[in-house]
């Protein structure tokens, strides 16, 4: 069996409940004083699993729940090792504390699909730590050996005489015992939970409209804000004049606040009619006129530049010089908003003695320093109660909802709740970046890929408070899925140059695979055709050391009926990639009806290590199709006179009902540590059906969204 | 003050009738399940039945509303037994879960007009109720295994 030796630095506490149960908390260790150094203090008071006296367990979760199904998916793995009943488990949303810190970003926070990969060993090893002390307990009260019994369905049982006592029964006293400093963990094999398609904890509460968004926090005394920004990315408020806005029945107040002037009021339409009442006069700011023709300009310049080497393999431009053949091309992808179906908003009580906001968020830590910084209060008067997300996809770890509604609560010292209207929140997200990449490629007279030359000029997201071109400098996050690619090619460079146009960016699900797969992928069948190869062959050849890559690919091409007779008029495109800790590869089934892209089915095929619940492994790969499915397809930010050209769904349409095509998943068994699964399914969905549309077409496929000519 | 019919009661309500049926919902009877997405009868988020025929609220004034029967997702059913909830917990249809309750009231109007749905009735019912996290491959499942269990329910019935 695995032990897993806990260590002084995992700070693991126990301690009575309140009412005669068990507590069982710990902290993570901080990457940021990892380095030895023992935190003063030690101890925080937050538990992670509580058994109540009647055997209830009660998991603290410190992940969001956007979606992904983290809330069921943490609360199995704990339930697992704890050898819970799983009908008695509930799961709440942990508080902010550095108790709930992420280990992988030393923040509380949800993103990056690492909610399950960083918290797996930690909340296995506090299920198991949890299950020791409930068997400690129940072998001292029978005066038998620990060792002499098990633990199964909220039950310690005695192998030989068969006595059995409830985890209820055993709570109060295991509740006394010291923390042992080893722990067994389970294999694999012995998983009871791990690994079933359980039903999701909050379903229940999705059909009935219970379940509580940000959008639905009430409080006694709660008015509701809206707020004028600068129609200009970048613009200062110059004056407002109030008057219009305070005579709409219902307004309460006008006041300025950073992002611009809040109107707020008793409730939401009060401050929509009080807002569009207002006047306001704009100084349009640095990106007046600036506008999607300008930026694609400039990126084409920058490209030029020399750029920061990512990776370089071989000699490139010796391999070009020498390839038997050759080709070039400019593949160009737009900003992508987020466009959660629930428009930002945050709630936000400031008083005198203590700040609380009540906020759909995926950066608890981040809400708590903005609200702690306008607030000038400690940390523990500060609290952060996470609600249900309506949608996250990155946005949501920003904080500018949450500064927002901390100001207007501020200001009229009443707990106010700031909404975004749907234009709101297109106008001012943090977009997808654009960019914009120059390939080369060659084969040699066999048919082989021996040069990959891929130069990207885009945005950052970390850093992007420079503008303009920016020499010397790379970002880790534009290069990603770029730098990767599971091909063995004797020569390969990859390079970035940063232009930051000055339009905001942000993390969009896959962030830079998002459309680094799209790129290279396509890119890598416009090579495999100028090889005369069929884009499965050429990529079987090249991936000697990309075993998993390979695996998903073979099983996603099986499943398909890959190479096999298809509909007269359609077409099957192949796309694989590797995205935080999974590996997803998709074949794409499409066809053009009437001038226009219709993909009938994807299968898809994944490898994401030990699998926690397999029916979220299938609803996210099936998500993050139809999330690449609407930027292969369907919509783009354009950006025109210094804003978005977009406003609502009318003018950034999300892929329908009727435009989804069938979705098969298959998961390939494994035994690697998990990897994420709620980003990993969008990078292939868009590079499969534009090969598809490339197979179709003769014509590469080298923007998106699709546009046939 | 205007007098509503909300889930089989009446309501009365202190808001100016040209307020959209949406926020009286939400901020005047806390009725919180009905959701925004758009404002312009665009996503579907907002879906209520009006005498049983699913209307966007987010463009509706209170006014139109007057004398007839509102149904929300709050008042589908007490207890989560209606065959479309039923249906959307065995497909395990949710993910964020912001706009089911106009998915669930949209297929619940379909299944009264169409108890066996087809494929092209599915689509075009549900066309206009988007969903970000792609929900649909579910929703199709799920509307159909709700036409079964209303269909069993009848028969039993």
């Amino acid at each position: 069996m695995e032990r897993y030796k806990l260590t002084r630095r995992d700070f693991l506490r126990v301690s009575a409940a309140a009412g005669g149960g068990l507590l069982l908390g710990f902290a993570l260790p901080d990457p940021s004083t990892a380095a030895g150094a023992e935190t003063a203090g030690g101890f925080s008071p937050n538990a992670w699993i509580r058994i109540d006296d009647d055997g209830q367990v009660t998991l603290q979760v410190a992940s969001s729940e956007m979606g992904q199904g983290i809330l069921t998916g943490i609360a199995m793995i704990l339930a697992e090792e704890l050898d819970a009943v799983w009908s008695r488990v509930t799961a709440e949303f942990a508080p902010a504390d550095p108790a709930y810190f992420n280990p992988m970003f030393g923040r509380q926070g949800t993103g990056g699909s690492t909610a399950v990969r960083a918290f797996w060993t930690p909340l296995r090893t506090a299920g198991a730590t949890a299950k020791a002390l409930l068997l400690q307990a129940a072998a001292g009260q029978w005066q038998v050996e620990p060792s002499q019994c098990h633990a199964r369905n909220g039950e310690v049982i005695h192998d030989a005489g068969g006595n059995r006592l409830s985890y209820g029964a055993l709570a109060a006293a295991a509740a006394s015992l010291p923390v042992p400093d080893a722990v067994f963990l389970k294999e694999p094999e012995e998983f009871v939970l791990l690994g079933r398609p359980l039903p999701r904890l909050d379903t229940p509460v999705k059909v009935d409209g219970s379940a509580v968004f940000g959008m639905d926090v009430r409080l006694p005394g709660l008015l509701t804000a809206t707020v004028a920004r600068c129609p200009t990315i970048g613009g200062k408020l110059k004056s407002f004049d109030d008057k219009a806005a305070l005579a709409v029945a219902g307004v309460k107040a006008v006041k300025q606040i950073s992002s611009g002037v809040a109107v707020i009021a008793e409730h939401f339409w009060a401050a929509k009619q009080g807002r569009d009442a207002l006047q306001v006069q704009w100084g349009a700011g640095p990106n007046q006129g600036l506008d999607s023709k300008a930026i694609a300009a400039a990126f084409a310049k920058a490209v030029e530049a020399q750029g920061v080497v990512a990776r370089s393999d071989g000699d490139i431009e010796g391999a070009l010089e020498h390839a038997a053949k050759t080709i070039e091309a400019v593949y160009r992808v737009p900003y992508q908003a987020h466009a959660c179906m629930e428009p930002m908003n945050a709630t936000a009580d400031v008083r005198a003695d203590g700040c609380d906001v009540y906020v759909p968020t995926q950066g608890q830590t981040g809400a708590q320093d903005a609200a702690m910084e306008l607030t000038g209060l400690p940390r523990e008067r500060v609290r952060v109660h996470t609600t249900f997300l309506g949608g996250g996809f990155g946005r949501r770890g920003d904080t500018d909802f949450v500064v927002e509604a901390v100001e207007c609560s501020k200001a009229v010292g009443r707990p106010v709740k700031v909404i975004w209207t749907r234009e709101d929140d297109l106008l001012y997200d943090k977009f997808r970046p654009a960019s914009h990449n120059r390939l080369r490629g060659g084969v040699d007279a066999q048919g082989k890929i021996v040069a990959w030359e891929h130069r990207i000029a885009g945005a950052p997201i970390r850093g992007q408070k420079r503008r303009g071109l920016v020499e010397g400098e790379t970002d880790s996050s534009s290069v990603e899925g770029a730098k990767n690619i599971p091909y063995a090619i004797a020569s390969l460079f990859v390079s970035y140059v940063m232009y930051n146009p000055g339009i905001p960016v942000g993390y969009w699900r896959s962030v830079g695979s998002s459309q680094n797969a799209y790129i290279t992928e396509c890119f890598f069948d416009e090579l495999a055709a100028l090889a005369g190869k069929d884009p499965l062959q050429a990529r079987l050849e090249l991936m000697d050391g990309y075993p998993r890559h390979a695996g998903v690919l073979r099983l996603a091409a099986e499943k398909a009926g890959y190479g096999k007779p298809l509909p007269a008029g359609h077409a099957h495109g192949i796309a694989v990639a590797a995205s935080f800790g999974s590996f997803v590869a998709q074949v794409a089934e499409v066809s053009i009806e009437r001038g226009r892209v219709r993909v009938h089915r994807i299968t898809c095929a994944l490898d994401c290590g030990v699998v926690v619940n397999p029916d979220s492994v299938r609803a996210q790969m099936e998500g993050a199709i139809a999330f690449g499915l609407t930027a292969a397809l369907k919509s783009e930010i354009t950006i025109q006179d210094g804003h978005p050209t977009q406003r609502n769904f009318d003018d950034f349409p999300l892929l329908r009902i009727d435009e989804m095509p069938e979705v098969d998943v298959h998961i390939l068994p494994s035994r690697e540590s998990p990897g994420g699964i709620g980003e990993p399914g969008v990078p292939p969905a868009a590079p499969a059906v534009a090969n598809a549309v490339f197979a179709l077409t003769g014509r590469p496929v080298r923007s998106i969204p699709i546009r046939l000519a | 003050m205007l007098r509503l019919s909300i889930n089989g009661e009446g309501r009365e309500l202190d808001m100016d009738p040209s307020t959209p049926l949406l926020w009286a919902l939400r901020d005047g009877l806390a009725l919180t399940g009905t959701k925004y997405g758009c404002g312009i009868a665009v996503c579907g988020a907002c879906l209520v039945l009006v005498d049983g025929k699913p209307v966007h609220s987010c463009v509706t004034p209170l006014s139109a509303v007057a004398g007839k029967q509102v149904t929300t997702i709050e008042g589908l059913s007490p207890d989560r037994s209606h065959p479309v909830q039923q249906a959307w917990i065995e497909e395990q249809v949710p993910q964020c879960g912001y706009c089911q309750s106009g998915q669930i009231l949209a297929a619940s109007a379909l299944l009264q007009r169409y108890p066996q749905p087809s494929d092209a009735d599915i689509d075009e019912a549900m066309q206009g109720v988007l969903c970000r996290c792609g929900t649909y491959p579910r929703i199709r499942k799920a509307i159909k295994r709700a036409a079964e269990l209303a269909g069993a329910t009848k028969r039993e019935g």
